[in-house]
């Protein structure tokens, strides 16, 4: 199968973290909440280097070198993490929008999250800006005349600033403003753009695993002391600074400046980012049909409430007059038609009504819970190999019917976490030998909890859970993405030795008794 | 519940070799790219004429007495027996240094009504060393030419700003470098 060029690039790259950090600690996977780590990391040790700091003109310089070299193994060390845990944010940034993008992450219904996360990127880099303002050395002042010029640049501002700055109208008070946008007014801002950015996802996560969140402050910690963080020469407005390190990560506008106009420059900078903004729309991909709610086999239980993943479920009083309190109600627009909501129905039990149709109280328009029960038992009924084994996949992972022969056949699902655990059990009962059930790979789903609420529902820590009358040792799960054939073929290999010597088992042991 | 999924599996030695590895390659690029490649704003032997001031230019027209037909057209409480219109002059700055023109720019008065001061700037490198710097600038649309001039050798070291600004008083001011 065909995958973009841009998705196997990022999948051969998960697939090598996959390696050295396994599934569990892959930073891929925890980008989003490495950054908030990040962000805790420059959140603690700026509110350190804040005591010691002195927001003046004349002041400042000379305390980040007092903390630099004269306090290096306490303020220096901080300043250092700072720093570079500051760059770090914008790398796990820029690798966050790389796999929404890759991945498809970032249209249909996903649409909101990908435009409030754009600015997101602006308003971590702004900050960096006015957080190098502050160290006021020659560094500070490139960015401040190169910044002075781009404010000028802006339509209906005054023009003055750079002409202002040049000819010696820098004041405390202006560093002092620089300060509070620093500390207080940009930090607060890029809060609620994050809080905006998350508002349609449920469950939200901000701690990244223990081990990640060690291993990347290690690191930031070795490169604070191999190679501490330093200031150039203290600003001085009447000398041009011949050479400028600048940090790429957060100054790489201002060398264009050098070459071309500042409006220029601005209509690059907005100009990519509306065209980043647009993706969604640029690059459509439309929805399957959303979740619908059958009242008349809806209780009201809230189990699917607590399962989407998209807030795309509420539960409110009963309009109906049954003698349920609640009844459930589907937003729509928030929907993301991954169907974990009819996998999380208790009335999605296909031994329910196994005549008639099976109705649940919500389900998919698109792949119904009946139709799966339907494809589940016309599937076995044709198999004709020594063993029967179903695969049950996602569409966003391997393609499961990749995988079908005379003993294997696959039935793909939206997502694996539309699979009611009673299904599996079905498949069982309907002369399946085993059922396996992929998904994305772990901890990747294409819907964020697919994979782990079925792993929960199997091992029974999550209703609806899979019943104590399923034979587990005929059930598998196996994370996969597209490229991961062979090893997904290698495990079935392993799960047909597994069920042949069980069934062997099975068929020794009556004869035992006789 | 044998082989159910795959589940987290215990970080091997080897896992946390190739972690240290990782971890390395995403430092080092934060260790270059902090501070690397350098960027060169001026050469050696180079430095900066930067011109920046603001200015109000003249205003358009000269203040008129109204006539008494005039005032007395006008309600009573805004018979002010002057006229004096808003707008003001464009400013014209020209700058040459050793006698090559390198700034000459006519900045319209800003504001709704043309009413407001210009803010001219202008910067460039140079080289270091001695010039003979001359500026002439022209804010007034009654006179031709120019009414403000100045001419001076100076002498400006390398990465050194001559900056040149304008005081109504003084007119043309020269900081940085030696006069």
């Amino acid at each position: 199968m065909l995958i973009n060029p841009v998705k196997r690039a990022y999948l051969a790259l998960e697939s090598w973290f996959n390696i050295s950090f396994g599934t569990e600690w892959n930073p891929l996977y925890h980008l989003g909440t490495l950054s908030f780590f990040l962000f805790w990391v420059i959140l603690v040790s700026g509110i350190y280097l804040f005591i010691p700091f002195h927001g003046s003109l004349d002041g400042a310089h000379a305390s980040v070198e007092y903390m630099t070299h004269d306090q290096w193994y306490a303020a220096g060390i901080m300043r250092s993490l700072h720093r570079y845990a500051s760059d770090a944010v914008v790398i796990t940034v820029l690798l966050h929008m790389f796999k929404e993008f890759a991945s498809g992450r970032y249209r249909g219904f996903r649409w909101f999250s990908w435009v409030t996360g754009i600015p997101n990127l602006w308003m971590v880099v702004t900050i960096g800006i006015t957080g190098y303002w502050l160290v006021w050395d020659e560094m500070a002042q490139y960015l401040a005349i190169g910044s002075a010029q781009l404010m000028d640049a802006v339509p209906m501002l005054s023009g003055a600033m750079t002409r202002n700055f040049v000819s010696g109208g820098m004041t405390d008070r202006f560093f002092i403003l620089i300060e509070f946008l620093h500390l207080l007014g940009q930090p607060m801002l890029l809060l609620f753009m994050l809080w905006l950015h998350v508002k349609r996802l449920s469950n939200v996560n901000i701690n990244p695993p223990r081990g990640l969140a060690i291993g990347t402050f290690v690191a930031l910690l070795a490169l604070s002391l191999l190679n501490p963080a330093l200031s150039h020469a203290p600003a001085n407005l009447s000398m041009v600074p011949k050479e400028i390190h600048i940090d790429w990560f957060y100054l790489n506008v201002y060398p264009l400046l050098e070459y071309w106009p500042a409006q220029q420059v601005w209509v690059l900078t907005i100009g990519v980012t509306v065209l980043l903004m647009m993706m969604p729309w640029l690059l459509p991909r439309k929805d399957g049909a959303k979740a619908v709610v059958d009242l008349e086999h809806c209780n009201g239980c809230g189990i699917c409430f607590d399962d989407c993943p998209f807030d795309a479920i509420t539960v409110q009083a009963r309009t109906d007059g049954a003698r349920y309190e609640h009844e459930v109600v589907v937003n729509a627009a928030l929907c993301g038609a991954c169907g974990i909501c009819a996998g999380s129905c208790p009335a999605s039990n296909p031994f329910r009504s196994s005549r008639a149709e099976l109705k649940t109280g919500i389900d998919m328009p698109q792949l119904s819970v009946d139709k799966m029960r339907h494809q589940t038992r016309e599937t076995i009924a044709t198999m004709s190999g020594d063993l029967k084994i179903i695969v049950y996949g996602c569409e966003h992972g391997l393609n499961v019917k990749r995988l079908d022969s005379d003993d294997v056949q696959g039935i793909r699902l939206i997502c694996s976490g539309m699979l009611p655990p009673t299904l599996v059990e079905y498949a069982l009962k309907q002369g399946a030998d085993g059922v396996m059930v992929t998904g994305c790979r772990h901890n990747d789903c294409y819907f964020r909890f697919g994979n782990r609420w079925t792993r929960l529902r199997f091992e029974g820590e999550r209703k609806p859970i899979l019943r104590a009358r399923a034979e587990r040792e005929r059930i598998r799960i196996h994370g996969a993405a597209e490229p991961d054939k062979r090893e997904i073929e290698q495990d079935l290999e392993e799960f047909r030795q597994h069920l042949r010597k069980l069934n062997e088992t099975v068929e020794q042991a009556p004869q035992a008794t006789d | 519940m044998a082989d159910l999924n795959q589940k987290a599996q215990k970080v091997k030695f080897w896992q946390y070799l190739l972690q240290a590895i990782n971890y390395s390659v995403f430092m080092g690029l934060i260790w270059y790219f902090a501070s690397a490649p350098s960027v060169r704003l001026i050469e050696d032997d180079e430095a900066m004429i930067t011109i920046a001031f603001a200015h109000a230019g003249q205003l358009r027209e000269p203040c008129r007495m109204l006539s008494q037909e005039e005032l007395n057209k006008l309600p009573p409480n805004m018979r002010k027996l002057d006229d004096c219109p808003r707008e003001r002059s464009p400013v014209t700055v020209e700058a040459s240094l050793d006698g090559e023109l390198i700034y000459n720019e006519s900045l319209p008065p800003p504001g709704l009504f043309g009413d407001g001061g210009v803010d001219v700037f202008y910067s460039a490198k140079i080289s270091a060393g001695e010039h003979k710097l001359s500026l002439k600038m022209n804010d007034s649309v009654q006179i031709e030419g120019f009414n403000h001039g100045f001419e001076q050798q100076v002498r400006v070291d390398p990465a050194q700003i001559l900056l040149v600004s304008f005081q109504k008083k003084q007119g043309f001011v020269i900081t940085g470098g030696k006069q």
